[in-house]
């Protein structure tokens, strides 16, 4: 049987307020436990949230940016549970009526079509403190520090039909949070955390199979790696003839596996009801326009004008609009060195080859885009060669100066005088007569060890269009 | 001094008859010597209170002193106080002490009161007679083997006994107006939104409302104006300009157009009762105010809508006592379950925990529409029924409670006759509308109230109605003997 793989997502994306959603509490991460949780957030008694304006500028800006109903009022309702991390016995939540409605993205698929995926609503809310069940023999630690963080949860339409396209989606969200500026996208600090619904069918029936719910998918790697396992598991399970319990699962990435979630796993009724202590979200003209005013340029218009303005492929495009930073670093780097596709081609080959290697993100790259753009300045006015050009961007990586610094400092300048490099060919064809012999004699592959000799033999300085033409005439029979 | 109005008492301080650590020693020992008779305070705070009298007389000698300064004051025990216990009447919360003073307490303070301590209440102000307190009913001055009534059963008691020269209160459905009426004293609910609920231990949010309880209506306007203003710490609180309560007391009542709701003078409505009411009436006609009957046709409909909305919200709002961050926690708990239940089931009283079960149960899977959501477009209805009232009369007024005080242990085996005793008080809070309770012809020894309800924002109208009565009358001047 064919089977068909149906997963929407919901992603939590923290929202980059400095306080809380509903005290004014900071929101920053790492400090010692419990000391960036105010009364509010202790839920002590008589304590009232009140709902930060920043966040509900953020949600705003998300809805714009994906093309969804952004609501002129919404409510903010009480979700109702037990547990140690939550200190009010609920968290206050969005239900009925969130702040985005229905919107959508674009994902690019591997064959290079694009599909459009829904997303369903996103919804403000609070978030929970952290239970930690290490350290505390026997005992339960609870840090109310992340408690009251402003979450925007975004949920996907179950339009996803692999994990390729889920990882894309994902993917394509984390970059719209971080271009709009209201999310700080790191992942392993849980900024950003995803849950996947995945479900499988019979291909070409109608009817969705049962669900299986799957959390703590904190990488885009362990995204694919749980659903991949998840397909297979729900899929031999129906075919030996058992069914897919409706259940939440978490995913280990050490042993690569699912598992159902212990414990909490009674059926929860939630009891929401419109939060009595927090007017209905209302959202005026001004507060929108205002809103929207702030929008950056997006992904989708920013790949396509960088097509358009620097006559970039689809490829380089999409790979250079990735991140905010990386744009804004091609932009600096094609302004400062007057080439734009010389600039993708360094930016995308030798400093992504460069940062891989010392792990390192483009916002902490040695090389600044004007040093580069220095650099691809001399490659392009033909002051160093490529070959020399590598040996300079080394240079610039380990901080010893700019590209014209270097070039002087070592005398890596081209050699472009016809005197001088004729007198290293001369050198060459005496010093290798039977090579001359046989390349006369009709074994033409041996060009390229001339070339390969005058140019070492001019340390790499020599200008290789000026060699071919000396080598050619000098050369013929 | 204990048998002088607010006014009177102010007056004195700032000519310096006595001073505020005098006053404050002189409820100090009246709450010593004749609370063990009422059970009216949970907790007084004679030390701090003294310090802050001293403090209040450096002011009144530097005459920088505000019109409540050294004037000695309670706090029922809902409201935070910084240093000191606020227990809600609860086991819960017998062991809290609030690390920071809600928004009214700050402002009192600002205004130069004084506290004494915190008086007696039903636990989490669940409750018309006082009797659900952890701490024991507070006893009703006029007779001690009745309840004063509730949840503010200790407020009222302490001020009708002239324990302190005024109270604070809240109100979700007839919490100050109902014990104001028991104990022959004056209370308003101001309109929801009027004074800040931040750090008053919230029972159902969409409902509670703070207000002062005091010997007079001239009293009430003094602490009002103290409490009453914005607080951005709670988003239900409306900004809005705060009237000059005491400027605009004195107005003339002629033509002032009363609407007596069918409703409210209809079976259950004890004889006595209704003839104290109607007499007052007649008075206020005397004063030059029109009297015509209207209809408050959903009505009815108050107690059970109140009874859905209110359980559900304060299930909510009672969850966050769970025995993990403070309050009540059973010794030894096994397990996280175990630590929910026994703390839970130990710290809270039978009533508490039966408006949580009813509460849990209307917002179930299954029930919500069935009840919170038709208890939500009911409680439209009754509001509507006053705005179309609103469009003929001015003030609408009736009983504040269907019978005088009961005696103890009269209905708590009966909870349903119980939650009758505010069936005339919670259409104002289901409706968000400031209402108030006057004292007026006791029946058989026990005082009586008259409730005024008025428009959104009209306490001024409220306290000047009941002003001009109190000045034509002196029911509110009665004092209940051994406590004179």
């Amino acid at each position: 049987m064919i089977w068909e793989t149906v997963i929407g997502l919901e992603i939590h994306a923290q929202l980059a307020t400095r306080s809380k959603i509903f005290s004014g509490a900071s929101t920053a991460f790492g400090a010692s436990p419990n000391t960036q949780a105010c009364a509010v957030d202790l839920g002590l008694p008589g304590v009232l949230p009140v709902l930060n304006r920043e966040a509900v500028r953020m949600a705003v800006k998300f809805g714009l940016a994906v093309g969804a109903e952004v609501a002129r009022r919404s409510i903010f309702a009480r979700k109702n549970y037990f547990y140690p991390d939550l200190p009010k016995g609920y968290q206050i939540s969005q239900y009925e009526l969130p702040v985005v409605g229905r919107g959508q993205v674009e994902i690019l698929l591997e064959d290079g079509s694009v599909k459009a995926i829904g997303i369903t609503r996103a919804h403000l809310e609070e978030d929970a403190g952290k239970s930690l069940h290490e350290d505390f023999h026997g005992m339960s630690g609870i840090d109310l520090n992340r408690a009251g963080t402003p979450l925007l949860e975004i949920v996907s339409e179950p339009d996803l039909r692999s994990p390729k396209e889920a990882v894309a989606y994902a993917r394509k969200i984390h970059q719209i949070v971080r271009y709009l500026g209201i999310c700080d996208g790191n992942l392993q600090e849980g900024s950003f955390r995803m849950d996947a619904n995945i479900s499988v069918r019979p291909q070409g029936q109608e009817k969705l199979g049962t669900r299986a719910e799957l959390k703590n998918l904190n990488s885009f790697r362990f995204l694919e790696r749980a659903l991949n396992y998840e397909i297979e598991r729900q899929i031999d399970l129906i075919e030996t003839g058992g069914q897919v319990a409706q259940e939440t699962r978490l995913y280990d990435p050490e042993r690569d596996e699912t598992r159902p979630m212990r414990g909490k796993e009674e059926a929860n009724d939630y009891r929401y009801f419109p939060d009595p202590d927090l007017l209905p979200l209302e959202i005026d003209q001004a507060f929108f326009e205002e809103a929207a005013a702030g929008l950056p340029e997006l992904p989708d218009a920013k790949r396509e004008r960088f097509a358009a303005e620097y006559g970039l492929n689809a490829y380089d495009a999409n790979l250079l609009t990735a991140s905010l930073e990386l744009a804004h670093y091609f932009e600096a780097t094609a302004s400062a060195g007057a080439d734009a596709k010389l600039a993708a081609n360094w930016i995308m080959g030798e400093l992504t080859a460069a940062l891989n290697r010392e792990g390192r993100e483009i916002t902490d790259c040695p090389v600044s885009a004007a040093a580069l753009g220095g650099l691809i300045r001399r490659i392009r006015d033909e002051t160093i060669t490529g070959k020399i050009a590598k040996a300079v961007f080394d240079a610039l990586w380990q901080g010893e100066g700019t590209a014209d610094e270097i070039i002087e400092a070592r005398g890596l300048r081209q050699i472009r005088d016809s005197g001088a490099i004729e007198r290293i060919v001369d050198e060459i064809i005496a010093a290798n007569p039977g090579q001359v012999a046989d390349y006369r004699a009709g074994k033409d592959k041996l060009f390229g060890f001339f070339v390969g000799q005058v140019m070492r033999a001019s340390q790499g300085k020599a200008n290789p269009q000026q060699v071919n033409d000396l080598l050619k005439a000098k050369l013929a029979p | 001094m204990h048998t002088q109005t607010i006014t009177e008492l102010a007056a004195a301080l700032r000519v310096g008859t006595f001073s505020s650590v005098e006053l404050t020693h002189h409820y100090l020992e009246r709450i010593e010597r004749l609370d063990p008779r009422l059970n009216a305070f949970i907790t007084v705070v004679a030390d701090t209170a003294l310090e802050a009298a001293e403090q209040a007389d450096a002011r009144l000698r530097r005459n920088t002193g505000g019109p409540l300064t050294g004037i000695p004051i309670a706090h029922k025990d809902i409201f935070c106080t910084r240093g000191i216990r606020t227990s809600c009447g609860s086991r819960m919360l017998d062991n809290f002490v609030a690390p920071y003073d809600a928004g009214l307490v700050e402002r009192l303070q600002a205004a130069g009161a004084v506290v004494l301590g915190k008086t007696n209440m039903d636990e989490f102000a669940m409750g018309s007679s006082n009797e659900t307190s952890f701490y024991g009913p507070a006893h009703n001055p006029w007779a001690l083997n009745s309840v004063p009534g509730g949840s503010s059963g200790g407020s009222a008691a302490a001020v009708a006994a002239r324990l302190c020269a005024a109270a604070t209160g809240t109100d979700t459905g007839g919490s100050i107006r109902q014990p104001a009426a028991m104990c022959g004293i004056t209370g308003i609910k101001p309109t929801y939104g009027r004074v800040s609920r931040y750090g008053m231990i919230a029972f159902a949010s969409s409902l509670d409302q703070g207000g002062p309880m005091t010997r007079s209506a001239a009293d009430a306007a003094l602490l009002l104006q103290a409490m009453a203003g914005f607080d951005p710490r709670d988003s239900t609180c409306v900004d809005r300009a705060v009237p000059d309560y005491t400027a605009s007391l004195g107005e003339d009542l002629h033509g002032l157009r009363i609407g007596l709701p069918k409703e409210y003078f209809g079976a259950g409505l004890d004889p006595g009762v209704a003839r104290s009411v109607e007499q007052a009436i007649a008075e206020l006609e005397g004063l030059g105010a029109v009297v015509r009957e209207i209809s408050l046709p959903n009505s009815p409909l108050s107690v059970p809508t109140y009874y859905v909305v209110a359980p559900a919200e304060c299930s909510s709002n009672l969850a966050r006592y769970d025995g993990v961050r403070f309050g009540h926690r059973c010794t030894e708990p096994q397990d996280l379950e175990d630590l929910y239940k026994r703390s839970r089931t130990e710290g809270f009283g039978a009533e508490v925990k039966r408006r949580i079960m009813i509460g849990t149960y209307v917002l179930s899977a299954g029930y919500y529409d069935a009840y919170y959501l038709k208890a939500q477009r009911l409680r439209h209805l009754i509001s509507e029924d006053f705005r179309r009232a609103f469009a003929e009369v001015e003030v609408i007024m009736g009983p504040t409670a269907p019978t005088p005080a009961f005696e103890l242990g009269a209905k708590t085996g009966d909870p349903v006759s119980m939650y009758l005793s505010d069936i005339y008080t919670i259409a104002a809070n289901l409706a968000g509308l400031p209402a108030m309770s006057i004292p007026v012809a006791p029946v058989e020894g026990k005082p009586v109230g008259l409730q005024i309800v008025s428009d959104y924002f009209t306490e001024a109208r409220l306290l000047n109605i009941a002003h001009r009565l109190q000045q034509a009358t002196d029911w509110h001047l009665a004092t209940p003997e051994g406590f004179a």
